[in-house]
């Protein structure tokens, strides 16, 4: 297997790249954004998506999805993020499939129906602080009846206030920043108790604070093992930060190639100015970063779809990696459009504002590099 | 058993059968690593007869054509070939620039009788080439390069300078540039073969930074050279020379600077526990080196699959080298005041200093990353201007 889209990867980017650019474009965020939309996206959208099956793109054949793997869900994720298309999509069909994999039949029956139909959204209710910490969980699950209570707080829970299920991360043992202790839970939005205060962010996504106030869940709520949840997370994280890589990609790509295209118009001093070496010289770096950062992500693509046992450590450089080149690409291409690029009538802000967003999601740039020099011992 | 499963067999058993113990022995030293030529003292019996068995197989140039003293292999079993030297732990059996760089050259634009002639000598390892192309005032703007062969009907004379010419001092021949035209730039220039040992050549090694002296400044004064030792046209070896440096630039990023995808930070834990600042540009590095490996590997899968963009070499020359350099600064950092040693056996004599030193050359020859950047974005990304 080459380092490359097979014929049939190709052609889902050949068919997901025309129906985002139609439905899920700059526009579509822009008029979502100013008509001042409470959900934060669109389930027309989902529903589009659902019809495409793409949202059953992770989930098993034999379950109704289309089994395929982290570089297909990859494509539609790039062009997610080259179009900066609001969606639950990475939330609901990467993340949230890949933990209820591990899950019982009960709730892998209950939920994959839903989501590849798009009628279910799923959010991921796992921080409790300002950076990401997935074993930093003081939320309590205590047993409570035929099931557990949870009682805590989650912030930056992104679909958080609109989503239909949350998988939460709580703590049944062991103490707050171990690994052992910590429970997955597969939580009905609609559960006595607990309570949403929804904000926008800064790119226009709307993420949600929730309060557990003793949320009474049954025992067959928990997804994979109690206290052993860590490597149903881990699934989960793998595939987020995968997918936000591959998001990342589609964004920088997307300010990259405008930006460009930009420099071959604009004229100053009586040239245009990508005759200047000075931005020449910026354009062709930035270039090579970004190149750099589309071959890790595929590259840790391929590995978790192959089960390689190097696949985490990848995982964490990819999205390391693309986190530096798609803000660099943001930051070079606020700066190349000159005054324009501080307008918010032009959309090169607009890049900036979601690659932010996206750097933080699962941890950024410089949690993953420190994960990765943990990982080799020092 | 396919075909290949079989030709891996029987490679392995061969290798077995003739890769003498010691050319299984990791490289310790430059005697260790065998160039050949009419100079070359071997370091060993073994060097020798490694070289001998390998050639006489066409192993040395396994892809090459049997008839130029090649192996006649194919790609894949050429990368059976090498795959399975790497897990004896085989010694490259010759190393060479006719291999490397003239080969390809003249497999592309030499006569028959040319190819008949020479690539047999480089594949035996019984001629060492060197590279004549920069001057002193031609660097970067190489094309500007003012060594003058006038015509005398069935000769040229040669006169003027080389440098950065590397082994010119060990080398039999020299492949050289050489302007035959004054009114034309780029079609005034002719790639010329000729002996070293011509009347009139002289070298002089440049003692470099790192304490060695792998580069020369080469004269040439009233040299003789026939008519026949021209590759391709007259006036017209620019193109021969471009094609070479796309070969040099895509066999740079094909090794990609020293190191692999082994963590550079797990050497140094100790130091890096106590440096919280360096372990943070270590890691950063960490990250950079495996997005680099990838990159690698996505390349040539797009190369050998004729994905890639034709210029995309000068992209990866750039981004291997700097890298590199990042590297060897990082090594430099954690081994502190014992990376200073400069001659002490336990140092190796200077061996980090002198590699870090040495580094510096990486994003300057062959093209310096300035240069790459201007191609990248001309070529690539099709920026305007001249």
């Amino acid at each position: 297997m080459g380092l490359y889209h097979t014929e049939d990867q190709a052609m889902l980017k050949d068919s997901v790249a025309p129906f985002l650019a139609e439905n899920g474009s700059v526009k579509h965020l822009r008029a979502l954004r100013d008509s001042k939309d409470a959900t934060g996206f669109s389930r027309d959208l989902w529903s589009q998506f659902a019809e495409m099956g793409l949202n059953g793109i992770l989930i098993p054949e034999a379950e109704g999805g289309l089994g395929l793997g982290h570089v297909e869900a990859g494509i539609v994720l790039e062009e997610i993020g080259r179009n900066l298309t609001p969606s639950p999509f990475l939330s609901t069909a990467v993340a949230a499939v890949e933990a209820l994999k591990a899950a019982s039949a009960d709730l892998r029956s209950h939920w994959f129906p839903k989501i590849a139909g798009g009628e279910a959204v799923v959010a991921l209710a796992l921080e409790e602080g300002k950076k990401h910490n997935p074993a930093g969980v003081a939320l309590k699950a205590e047993r409570s009846g035929n099931g557990f209570k949870l009682t805590g707080a989650k912030n930056f829970v992104v679909h958080g206030h609109a989503a239909d299920m949350l998988l939460v991360s709580a703590r049944t043992g062991g103490a707050v920043g171990e690994e052992v202790g910590i429970t997955l839970f597969a939580v009905p939005a609609n559960a006595a108790g607990l309570t949403a205060e929804a904000d926008r962010l800064v790119d226009s996504s709307i993420a949600a604070r929730l309060a557990f106030e003793g949320v009474q869940v049954d025992a067959d709520a928990v997804v994979g093992e109690v206290d052993a949840g860590w490597a149903v997370l881990n699934r989960l994280l793998g595939a987020g930060r995968l997918g936000a890589s591959a998001e990342l990609i589609g964004v920088g790509s997307g300010a990259m190639d405008m930006t460009f295209d930009y420099l071959k118009q604009r004229k100053q001093f009586g040239k245009v100015i990508g005759e200047f070496q000075a931005l020449q010289h910026r354009a062709a770096h930035l270039y090579g970063e970004m190149e750099g950062a589309r071959s890790i992500v595929l590259k840790a693509q391929q590995m978790l779809d192959n089960g390689d046992p190097r696949g985490e450590m990848f995982v964490s450089a990819a999205k390391a990696k693309a986190g530096k080149a798609s803000n660099l690409a943001v930051r070079e291409g606020v700066q190349m459009h000159g005054g324009i690029g501080m307008t918010d009538e032009y959309d090169i802000g607009l890049f900036m504002k979601r690659e932010r967003a996206l750097n933080e999601v699962f941890g950024d740039l410089y949690f993953h590099a420190d994960k990765l020099a943990s990982m080799n011992g020092y | 058993m396919t075909d290949l499963e079989a030709f891996r067999k029987e490679t392995r058993a061969w290798l077995e059968a003739n890769c003498p113990p010691e050319m299984r022995q990791p490289v310790k030293g430059d005697e260790d690593v065998c160039w050949g030529g009419r100079k070359w003292v071997f370091s060993s019996p073994a060097q020798k007869q490694w070289l001998e068995a390998m050639a006489a197989k066409g192993w040395t140039v396994p892809d090459w054509p049997v008839a130029y003293g090649g192996g006649g292999l194919t790609a894949e079993q050429t990368k059976i070939l090498r795959q399975e030297m790497a897990s004896l732990g085989c010694r490259s059996p010759l190393n060479s620039f006719g291999i490397w760089m003239l080969g390809p050259a003249l497999l592309k634009f030499g006569s028959e009788e040319q190819k008949l002639h020479y690539l047999p000598q480089i594949a035996r390892g019984e001629i060492r080439w060197c590279q004549g192309y920069s001057e002193p005032g031609s660097g970067s703007d190489l094309v500007s390069l003012q060594t003058y062969g006038e015509d005398k009907g069935d000769h040229w004379v040669v006169n003027g300078q080389k440098i950065w010419t590397s082994y010119a001092d060990k080398a039999d021949w020299i492949f050289c540039l050489v302007r035959t035209n004054k009114e034309d730039k780029y079609r005034g220039i002719s790639f010329l073969l000729f002996d070293m040992t011509t009347p009139g050549v002289s070298t002089k090694p440049i003692l470099l930074i790192s304490g060695a002296s792998p580069f020369c400044e080469t004269f040439f004064d009233n040299v003789v050279v026939p008519k026949h030792q021209i590759v391709g046209e007259l006036n017209r070896g620019w193109d021969v020379a471009k094609y070479l440096l796309g070969h040099e630039r895509e066999m740079i990023s094909g090794m990609g600077g020293d190191g692999g995808m082994a963590s550079l930070g797990s050497f140094y834990a100790d130091v890096l526990a106590d440096n919280p600042v360096l372990r943070a540009e270590m890691a950063m590095f960490e990250v950079e080196n495996l997005a680099y490996r990838a990159h690698s590997e996505r390349f040539m899968d797009e190369w050998k699959t004729g994905r890639a963009h034709p210029a995309y070499s000068n992209l990866m020359k750039y981004v291997g080298t700097e890298l590199n350099k990042k590297r060897h600064e990082l090594v430099m950092a954690a081994g502190g005041s014992d990376a200073l040693e400069w001659e002490s056996a336990r140092t190796n004599g200077g061996a980090r200093p002198r590699a870090w030193l040495r580094t510096k050359a990486n994003s300057i020859e062959g093209g310096t990353s300035e240069v790459m950047l201007n191609v990248v974005s001309k070529r690539i990304l099709d920026m305007p201007g001249a």
